[in-house]
């Protein structure tokens, strides 16, 4: 293949043979990186993990060393936390559901690395509940670990504590935003708490420092203390270094989980070349590059986007969607964003107000309920487009979905009141038409596409 | 979609049957332990253990670990309802989750609830939540994300997952429902 | 006196700064003002006479920001090069403004900070959190206790477009839910603001309410089967911003703008609580907590709330009475007392007992002394009233005056009192007078033995076991018909106002035992309150410098002054 993959987190997964267990981890040089990095000493692990200019993996895309860094273990009294955030929800999102299923102990190693590298004595591992799998094998992967001595009293008689354990959640996708999870394992309904005052890096699980990171990350920080912070660097492009987990869905003949370095491909290519083009000899109508909250790009579109040339000036370059490089940057410059590697792919045969009132129903059953914009402006979002969609929309709709949808986003507790907003905002703009025109036959076309499900 | 219950009415089918066994609270002690700082932290862990144990949760559920954890039984109760994964009435004895999002829904969820409705013989009864056929038999609901999007459509049963399952294969995973 | 209470601390009280002497430069709508270094914009904009709209969030309680009514544009000093604020002309920093708003609740104040509270962005951000809040709210005001105080009512009016775009199913919740005793629910009416929920977990800590559900269909409950009904639960009605939760006592009662409002204190225990008494034509319709942080914060409990209902008691002694041929018959105000001073100057001074009352107030108690002491009297006693009181507003004594009647030198705990029952019997004492309301039979002097008194001179508000042996029944007024003033069992003293008219010929005891005195020792030099006041003030060392006036809304501490037996306690 013309765009082979550059495995690093999924090295090992899929690999003929290769199995869940420690020993076959141990086999391939598993916990080797736990010894070197118990040896290099809390602080050069950060200090690796700042070098290595990664960026958090679970959908913010916030520089994990910099996350890092808020909590001094050497200077705070209180206990730190820390949580893997497991909970991988965002709607075209599985690729910790490979990590946790087929390599977990590569997360838990990298577990054990980031609690050391910041003066954690206990951990919890919050994974969804539906991977009704995942969590046996994480506990189970636990247990193995600390029968060989990598976790519990004393890891390898380096004097370092350490208790990792296992919490499921139970369903709710609000407990993927990281104050919402300390609130559900605390044992609460997950509402996001105000930052400020409750930043997790200061009030965060018992309103202790927490630093909550996702499963992507944490496999990542294995890797970074393995080659060097310096090393990872190089991997992908400056501010977008280290390599990506891609998960593509929808209309494409081959969907599924890929590793590249960041950027190194374009969205054109994923689609096009790795994925197999759109299924069914169609076209391609329109994409979400990065998780159902992220905004919509449009086939045929030209982003204007800001890059430096070969003189190193910022110089303004006209990129076509194809030509977008799967990165952070790229796709924050051209309105959208990577978010958590979901590429969800839609096909010209595809009615954009059934795919939204879709998504706006996934929002509506998930907004937790605790701020106003979000609890009634998401349920009205999807009330409007279920009723649009069953043919009985009205022409002021599509003004009044933006106008609610611009209510929304930028006023609420936490960031699922844009993630909710986005799709509408988005698909509304970039598809006014097609509102337009399902609204003025409405009854008439009531022959709906399936994929709406707004039950 | 949960359904949206009102405590103080009909939401619950009535106290849990079963007997509360050593080796249950033995196994509840366990989950607590792991919350060392503070117990309220164990609600989530002893939700999931009741349910698996009594197949629902119930008044007594909610008591039995209000009454572990110290805490007020509303404080548990605003979980049970707040979490999707619990439910406040028995379901069948084979449960379908059929994932409802966009990926799923664009690889033709639709038709796969559809079909497994039609073969379990459930009629929508105009509330939203679980469909639960007449024997206690099966029931079927619609799920948000299940994160396997590149193998749509997915379903769950009861515990076991199911990808790529389109009309055929459901009637397959109804048939093989022993 | 025993006093187990301790004075109510609220867990936050975000209205008062950490340190109100660290002032900082803020700039609030374009004027730079000085305001106390991390007091939240609400309150900072409130000092400032800028109203910051909001519905979740309550000084004495946690902040949770879930409302977004408080939403506000943000500014912070752009930093030159040299990380120092840039000046602008006037001296003062230029200010980069936030796209994002902010929540005031959840804001501290930091020096430079720039805030704009009537922008359009934050009129849009208002707009649009009253049209998501009335999306799904029944609009049921003719039918609805709030209107008129209801912030959703208010704030629409002020912030909202006054039309819905709305045309899809509202969602359905249940209404005229139980939820205790004292209280109603409609959810339907409720925003889910949380603080009746955060009062039940952070001020009276039994975590009665709750949510269930989620998202818009989050329903506020208590577990089934489980009551709304701790001491305390009215205080959630005044907190609920809407008509969700409304007091069976009040609801469907009266509207609340034709309700008089008048200071005043509860003197159903000895904390006295500050209260408003809401009043109409001459009727108490109820109270409300009135703020003191010194006395009882926001709060206080439901026993004192709606114990007033006493003043419209079918029973009230509405005449003077006088007995004749063992019968009561009503009596002008001038005969009655004349027949009580009559019967006095039958007997010696010596042979004459005062019940004074710990439920009287300070004026009334002096005009008493002033009488007592140009009599010769000085046998006095009051009559302890012990409760079971808890940790928080309910205090021990049942009393609301017990230390002003310690101050006036009238209380002796009732250990003098429990010897008069064998003074009477042995024909030692002659003349009794009963004030107050109190009971001596129910304090242990029994009827048979009070019927050998010469004279037996009673002022109450309802008839009791003492009246009805008494030769003179003198009627008093309630504490919502008179002013006056009391020291709470901190040592507070306190003033409240007359609401409303006593019934009938019922009169405010300080005029009744100002007029007797008249008649019986010709002292008439106390005809006002203010006039009470000047003497008391010159004779009663701890109230030295005080006057009515400057007693205030909220009290003065006497600790510092009371005698050292009296602060022992």
């Amino acid at each position: 293949m013309a765009f082979s993959e550059h495995r690093l987190i999924f090295k090992n997964i899929d690999a003929p043979g290769y199995t869940r267990d420690i020993a076959c981890y141990q086999k391939h040089g598993g916990y080797e990186i736990l010894k070197k990095g118990l040896a290099m000493g809390g602080p050069a692990i950060r200090e690796e993990v700042k070098k290595s200019q990664l960026r958090g993996r679970g959908g913010a895309g916030f520089p994990t060393g910099t996350k890092w860094s808020f909590i001094d273990p050497a200077k705070t009294t209180k206990p730190i936390y820390l949580i893997c955030n497991a909970d991988e929800s965002e709607p075209g999102t599985f690729k910790d559901r490979q990590i946790i299923y087929k390599d977990p102990h590569q997360l838990i190693e990298g577990m054990i690395l980031s609690c050391f590298a910041n003066g954690v004595k206990l951990a919890y591992l919050y994974i969804r509940c539906e991977f009704t799998e995942g969590w046996k094998i994480l506990e189970k992967a636990l247990a193995e670990a600390k029968a060989a001595g990598f976790l519990g009293k004393n890891i390898l008689q380096s004097g370092y504590d350490l208790e990792i354990h296992v919490h499921r959640g139970a369903g709710a996708y609000i407990c993927g935003e990281e104050t919402g999870l300390i609130e559900s394992l605390e044992g609460k309904r997950a509402y996001p708490r105000i930052k400020p005052p409750y930043f997790p890096a200061v009030l965060g699980l018992y309103m202790c420092p927490t630093i909550v990171n996702n499963v992507e990350t944490l496999c990542n920080v294995k890797h970074i203390v393995e080659m060097g912070g310096d090393a990872y660097a190089k991997i992908g492009r400056p501010n977008n270094t280290g390599t990506r987990l891609l998960c593509v869905s929808g209309d494409v003949v081959k969907p599924g989980y890929y590793e590249f370095p960041c950027g190194a491909i374009t969205l054109g290519q994923l689609i096009f070349n790795v994925c197999g083009g759109i299924r069914n000899g169609r076209r391609l109508k329109a994409v979400i590059p990065g998780g159902s909250s992220a905004k919509v790009l449009r086939a045929g579109e030209v982003y204007k986007i800001k890059e430096k040339d070969s003189q190193g000036n910022l110089v303004d370059r006209e990129v076509k969607l194809e030509d977008l490089r799967m990165d952070f940057d790229s796709l924050a410059a051209a309105g959208s964003m990577a978010g958590s590697g979901g590429v969800i792919v839609m096909d010209d045969t595809r009615d954009m107000v059934e795919c939204l009132a879709n998504i706006s129903t996934f929002y509506a059953h998930e907004s937790c309920g605790q701020c106003t914009p979000c609890r009634e402006g998401v349920l009205w979002l999807k009330k409007i487009l279920s009723r649009v969609a069953e043919g009985h929309g009205r022409d002021e709709d599509p003004a009044l979905l933006k106008d609610v949808a611009d209510r929304i986003a930028g006023r609420t507790i936490c960031a699922f009141g844009e993630a909710a907003a986005w799709p509408v905002q988005s698909f509304l703009g970039k598809f006014k038409e097609e509102f337009q025109l399902r609204i003025r036959r409405n009854g008439a076309a009531a022959k709906r596409d399936t994929i709406s499900l707004t039950h | 979609m949960s359904v949206p219950l009102h405590a103080g009415t009909e939401s619950c089918v009535g106290a849990e049957k079963g007997e509360i066994t050593p080796v249950l609270e033995k196994q509840a002690d366990e989950l607590v332990s792991r919350y060392p700082i503070s117990k309220r932290s164990a609600v989530l862990p002893l939700l999931h253990l009741w349910q698996e144990t009594f197949g629902y949760i119930g008044p007594r559920g909610v008591e039995w670990i209000a009454r572990k954890l110290s805490l007020q039984e509303i404080q548990v109760l605003e979980l049970v309802t707040f979490y999707p994964w619990f439910r406040q009435q028995p379901y069948g004895k084979f449960h379908f989750r059929v994932c409802r999002t966009l990926p799923c829904a664009l690889g033709g969820s639709g038709k796969t609830f559809a079909a497994l409705q039609k073969l379990m013989n459930l009629k929508a009864d105009g509330h939203e939540g679980a469909m639960i056929s007449e024997d206690g038999r099966f029931s079927l609901e619609y799920s948000e994300c299940l994160a396997s999007c590149g193998t749509a459509p997915v379903v769950l049963r009861n515990d076991e997952f199911y990808e790529k399952v389109d009309e055929k294969r459901a009637t397959e995973l109804v048939a093989g429902c022993q | 006196m025993s006093n187990c209470i301790s004075i109510p601390m609220n867990p936050w009280n975000h209205d008062v700064a950490k340190d109100e002497k660290d002032l900082v430069d803020v700039q609030i709508d374009g004027v730079w003002l000085q305001m106390p270094r991390g007091l939240n914009v609400v309150e900072a904009a409130h000092r400032a006479k800028k109203f910051i709209p909001h519905y979740c969030y309550h000084p004495k309680l946690s902040v949770v920001g879930n409302c977004r009514m408080c939403l506000f544009e943000m500014g912070t000093p752009k930093m030159g090069p040299d990380r120092k604020p840039i000046l602008g002309a006037d001296g003062k920093p230029e200010i980069a403004w936030m796209p994002r708003p902010q929540i005031g609740c959840a804001t501290g104040i930091t020096p430079g900070m720039g805030i704009r509270t009537d922008s359009p962005l934050v009129k849009d951000c208002r707009n649009g959190v009253m049209e998501f809040l009335l999306i799904n709210h029944p609009l049921d005001c003719t039918i609805c206790d709030q209107a008129g105080e209801c912030k959703l009512q208010e704030f629409s009016v002020e912030y909202g477009t006054g039309e819905s775009r709305f045309v899809e199913n509202k969602v359905k919740k249940p209404k005229n839910v139980d939820l205790g005793e004292r209280i109603v629910l409609d959810d339907e009416r409720c925003i889910l603001c949380s603080r009746c929920v955060r009062f039940s977990s952070e001020v009276t800590k039994d975590n009665v309410l709750g949510f269930v559900n989620r998202g818009s269909y989050s329903t506020l409950t208590a577990y089934p089967g489980k009551r709304f009904d701790n001491d305390y639960s009215l205080n959630t009605v005044d907190i609920c911003p809407v008509g969700a939760l409304t007091s069976k006592d009040f609801r469907f009662q009266m509207r609340v703008w034709f309700l008089k409002e008048s200071k005043s204190i509860c003197t159903s225990c000895g904390t006295g609580c500050n209260v408003t008494i809401g009043s109409r034509e001459g009727k108490v319709h109820r109270l409300t907590p009135r703020e003191n942080e010194a006395v009882n914060s926001a709060w206080m409990c439901d026993y004192g709330r709606l114990n007033f209902h006493y003043l419209e008691d079918k029973e009230r002694l509405q005449n003077p009475l006088t007995k004749a041929a063992g019968e009561h018959f009503p009596a002008p105000w001038g005969d009655a007392l004349n027949r009580a001073a009559e019967g006095l100057r039958k007997v010696q001074p010596s042979e004459i007992a005062v019940v004074a009352s710990a439920r009287m107030t300070n004026e009334e108690l002096f005009v008493l002394k002033r009488w007592m002491d140009e009599l010769g009297v000085t046998l006095v006693d009051t009559v302890n009233r012990p409760e079971q009181g808890d940790q928080f507003l309910r205090s021990a004594d049942g009393n609301p005056n017990t230390r002003g009647a310690e101050l006036l030198g009238l209380s002796h705990g009732g250990r003098k009192l429990s010897t008069w029952g064998g003074e009477i019997a042995a024909g030692r004492m002659k003349a009794l007078l009963v004030l107050g309301g109190e009971d001596v039979v129910a304090a242990g002097i029994p009827a048979a033995c009070l019927a050998q008194l010469e004279i037996l001179i009673a002022s109450a508000i309802l008839p009791n076991a003492t009246t009805r042996v008494a030769h003179v029944i003198l009627p008093g007024a309630g504490f919502a018909e008179k002013s006056g003033s009391m020291v709470n069992v901190h040592g507070r003293l306190q003033r409240f106002s007359r609401s409303i008219a006593p019934p009938g010929q019922a009169r405010e005891e300080w005029m009744i035992l100002r007029d007797l005195r008249e008649i019986v020792t010709g002292g008439n030099s106390l005809h006002s309150i203010e006039d009470i006041w000047k003497s008391m003030a010159t004779v009663i060392p701890v109230f030295a410098g005080l006057s009515w006036g400057k007693i205030g809304d909220q009290g003065v501490d006497l600790t510092h002054s009371l005698p050292a037996e009296a602060t022992a306690k």
